[in-house]
């Protein structure tokens, strides 16, 4: 087998923190590895030194046997690595073609930038990746999913050799995964080698010839994916047994908690294509109501809608604990009993450079306020209940919550929402991005809070998930509710098959 | 980690041992630095900037900006000694109201938290980004001192409102007292209300914010009205101590303040930074002037030196973040 890159005894330390430790690593020419490891293990660190962001690392790089040393980014790309980043790197104000081309800008013989044949390239790319956007549209107005297909194209732009895949999936629904497979397969065809970085095992064991655990900056187990069972490689990462899916059991009341009517959603610029069809459902006291759909189903957009955001192109019923309701912003939503953990945490759910303290009391500031004036005191009580209640990893009350791993900040987010004990809790992607060790006490964590009477609604883009946590289950699709199973008889397959659009069955 | 944990205190550490080398270096180079006629000199001297500045630090810290604080400070001062010296007379309606001190002052305050609103209204209501707004209200105030006073300072306002400028009370200059209530203020709103909190969590990410159901509008508009009437309080403090309003006063006072906020740490980004940061900065930049002045230093090169105290500030602070 060909080594393309390859890295002996890697050492990275940030501020005296050990991040990674003496790892190894060999890729080989048309072969997927996967990295598979617990949030903060240090993946993301080895493919930024891999790929020239870092490059105050101890340790060798040899690229084709040749021992080479970054000392930015763009060595690497020149040598023809590339890495797409967990977090979007793309201008929002820029169209997708100007991102695909950013800093390798095609021009004429005059020297000025040649558009048509940037834009004819990206279609192109764009077309091959199965993304119907226009080249021209702007990226800020394209969905998440959207942008991570724009950001593949952009390392399928230039002709990569090593392409590194920081959770290119965390945000795109299932028929997008099926393209990117597609796609990822055709290039190991062409004899390229790509890193994939993961926390879903399904998509590892199809994908992946190769893997490596990396744990606490170690590599803990490497080998060759088809030889290793599932649970063989959660216990790798984990250091110890976990449980995969815990089912809680619990019955739910009869009480109806909220109940929507006729909703329609506008589409705030093309009044012929409405985002949310006649939605109409119920949501009984401590259920757990779980939404599926694809990417540009409606169902960020529905969760927005019962939260306040878009009262203005929003028109139906809703009635919450029996009362008809309409609010006109999320206050209004808040004081009425919903709670909203949205999707993007770090652009909506956090506010990264504040204390871990000061996010989670955030939304019950009136709580700890003691003669008109803040408490120190009744604050860190606030903080200690819930780091303890919830299991949070942080040093203390005054540590950023930006420097906590994906699922502390999200425990984080859950609870200055927990502790306003809300009627009703809508959840959009919870699990995004989080390890399989978190995602699990925040599935617990769901099943606890509806035992306790909260109404829940989780969106989620991934079934198993939605299959481990529901009670019932609607599926949207184009803004339409297609389908609505009880957890006994839902499947993969009837979700599969209920999700998909009309428009892609012709 | 430890260094991290108090990182927030490190710009202000740094600041303090850089305006302590300030002044040793000043006291070794200048006879009459260390005198103390010359520290209250200095300290009435900031006390305006003082002011200005914590107001600027509000609104930085929702990652605002009010240009409009110079002129605001002109037409305030303006019209609190517009009214303390003639009143308001409406000879149709055979109408005279003759203000007392208290009464123009009042009025002052009043009008800069009025300019404060409208900032605050264009930056909420109509999307205007602030940097515009308060351009706009800028250009604006301006014209108004210049139609309120027809262009020529009003002087002679009388001894008890001389007094806020010039008077002393228990061995400390009025003006010192006013912007040391006016910080410890501040720094109560700042640290230990729910004001205080929203307006950090508005500049740290006003979408989290909102989704928290902090009211994002409110906040902000108060952020403006009181950058409005700090301003105002400003503008009587300068006035008072000329015991004259002038036209152009409080020109470019809007880029000192803009300067001790930065110099004091606060993040133009917003939801990063401190009351007594600010403080610091806005007394680094008065400790220069003067150090500067007593040094005989020609005034050209001042604003080139001030220049560079502020480009060199900003440094510091980026890699302090680094660190981070």
């Amino acid at each position: 087998m060909e080594t393309l890159l390859e890295v002996r005894n890697i050492t990275k330390k940030f501020s005296g923190v050990t991040a990674l430790n003496s790892v190894n690593l060999r890729l080989g020419r048309g072969k997927v590895t996967a990295l598979i490891g617990e949030n903060g293990a240090g993946k993301s660190t080895l493919l930024k030194i891999m790929s020239g962001i870092y490059n105050d690392h101890e340790g060798e790089i040899f690229f084709k046997d040749q021992a080479i040393q970054f000392s930015r980014p763009k060595d690497a790309q020149d040598l023809g690595i590339s890495i797409i980043h967990q977090e979007l790197n793309l201008i929002p104000y820029l169209t997708v073609a100007q991102n695909v081309f950013l800093g390798r800008e095609l021009v004429d013989r005059f020297g000025f930038l040649d558009q048509d044949k940037m834009n004819q390239k990206t279609r192109e790319l764009l077309h091959k990746l199965k993304l119907e956007v226009a080249p021209g549209a702007l990226v800020g107005s394209l969905k998440v999913g959207q942008q991570q297909i724009v950001e593949i194209a952009k390392a399928l732009l230039t002709e990569s050799e090593v392409l590194f895949m920081d959770e290119p999936t965390s945000a795109i629904g299932e028929s997008e995964v099926d393209v990117l497979f597609q796609i990822i397969n055709q290039l190991k065809e062409e004899g390229k080698s790509i890193v994939y970085i993961s926390h879903k095992l399904d998509e590892l064991f199809a994908l992946a010839d190769d893997f490596v655990v990396l744990r606490d900056g170690r590599v803990v187990g490497k080998g060759i994916m088809n030889q290793i069972s599932r649970d063989e490689l959660i216990s790798m990462m984990a250091g110890r047994e976990i449980q995969v899916i815990k089912k809680s059991e619990k019955k739910s009341s009869d009480k109806r908690m909220l109940r929507i009517q006729n909703l329609w959603l506008k589409h705030p610029k093309n009044p012929q294509r409405p985002i949310l069809k006649d939605i109409s459902f119920d949501l009984a006291e401590g259920e757990v109501l779980g939404i599926y759909g694809l990417m540009g189903a409606g169902r960020t957009e529905l969760c927005e809608s019962l939260f306040g955001l878009h009262h203005r192109i929003l028109t139906g019923t809703i009635t919450l604990d029996n009362k008809e309701t309409s609010f006109k912003s999320p206050i209004e939503a808040i004081q009425h009993g919903l709670a909203f953990v949205p999707e993007d945490r770090k652009k909506d759910g956090i506010v990264a450079g504040m204390s871990v303290g000061k996010n989670i009391s955030l939304t019950v500031l009136e709580k700890v306020i003691k003669r008109g004036l803040l408490s120190k005191k009744l604050e860190s009580k606030l903080y200690r209940k819930h780091v303890e209640s919830l299991n949070i990893k942080v040093n203390d009350e005054k540590q950023f919550i930006r420097n906590l791993s994906g699922g502390n900040q999200q425990k984080v987010v859950l609870a200055k929402w927990i502790e306003r004990n809300p009627k009703v809790l809508l959840l959009d992607e919870p699990t995004r991005g989080i390890d399989v060790n978190a995602k699990n006490e925040i599935y617990e964590l769901i099943s606890k809070l509806a035992t306790s009477g909260i109404s829940v609604l989780v969106v989620s883009s991934e079934i198993p998930e939605i299959l481990a946590i529901s009670d019932r289950i609607i599926v949207l699709s184009e803004g339409q509710i297609t389908a609505e199973f009880g957890i006994e008889e839902a499947t993969e397959n009837k979700i599969m098959n209920a999700c998909i659009p009309e428009s892609m069955n012709k | 980690m430890i260094a991290i944990k108090k990182y927030a205190n490190i710009a202000q550490l740094q600041s303090l041992i850089a305006l302590f080398f300030m002044c040793l270096i000043l006291a070794l180079m200048a006879d009459n630095f260390m005198t103390t006629d010359n520290f209250w000199n200095v300290m009435r001297q900031i006390s305006v900037n003082v002011c200005i500045s914590v107001g600027m630090t509000l609104v930085i810290l929702t990652a605002g900006i009010d240009l409009s604080v110079g002129s605001v400070l002109a037409l305030c001062g303006a019209i609190t000694a517009g009214l303390l010296k003639f009143g308001i007379s409406i000879p149709s309606a055979n109408l005279f109201i003759g203000f007392t001190v208290f009464g123009a002052v009042i009025a002052g305050m009043l009008a800069g938290g009025v300019m404060g609103l409208v900032n605050g209204y264009a930056v909420t209501r109509f999307k205007v980004p602030s940097f515009v707004a308060t351009l706009a209200m800028l250009t604006m105030a301006r014209g108004f001192t210049m139609l309120w006073t027809q262009g020529h300072p009003i002087t002679g306002l009388g001894d008890s409102f001389g007094f806020l400028g010039t008077g002393w009370l228990l061995g400390i200059p009025m003006p010192v007292w006013i912007s040391g209530i006016v910080v410890f203020v501040a720094v109560i709103l700042t640290n230990k209300t729910r004001f205080g909190r929203h307006v950090y969590a508005i500049g740290g990410n006003e979408n989290a914010a909102r989704l928290s159901g902090i009211p994002i509008t409110k906040v902000k508009i108060w952020v403006y009205v009181i950058a409005g009437i700090l301003a105002a309080i400003g503008g009587l403090l300068v006035t008072a101590r000329l015991d004259s309003a002038q036209p152009n006063a409080g020109m470019s006072y809007e880029l000192d303040a803009i300067a001790a906020v930065v110099i004091g740490g606060t993040s133009l980004a917003g939801g990063r930074g401190t009351i007594l940061g600010t403080v610091l900065g806005a007394m680094i930049i008065g400790v220069l002037n003067n150090g500067l002045i007593l040094l005989d230093v020609s005034p050209f090169w001042q604003q080139v030196i001030k220049g560079m105290v502020i480009l060199l500030a900003v440094i510091i602070d980026k890699s302090n973040q680094k660190d981070e």
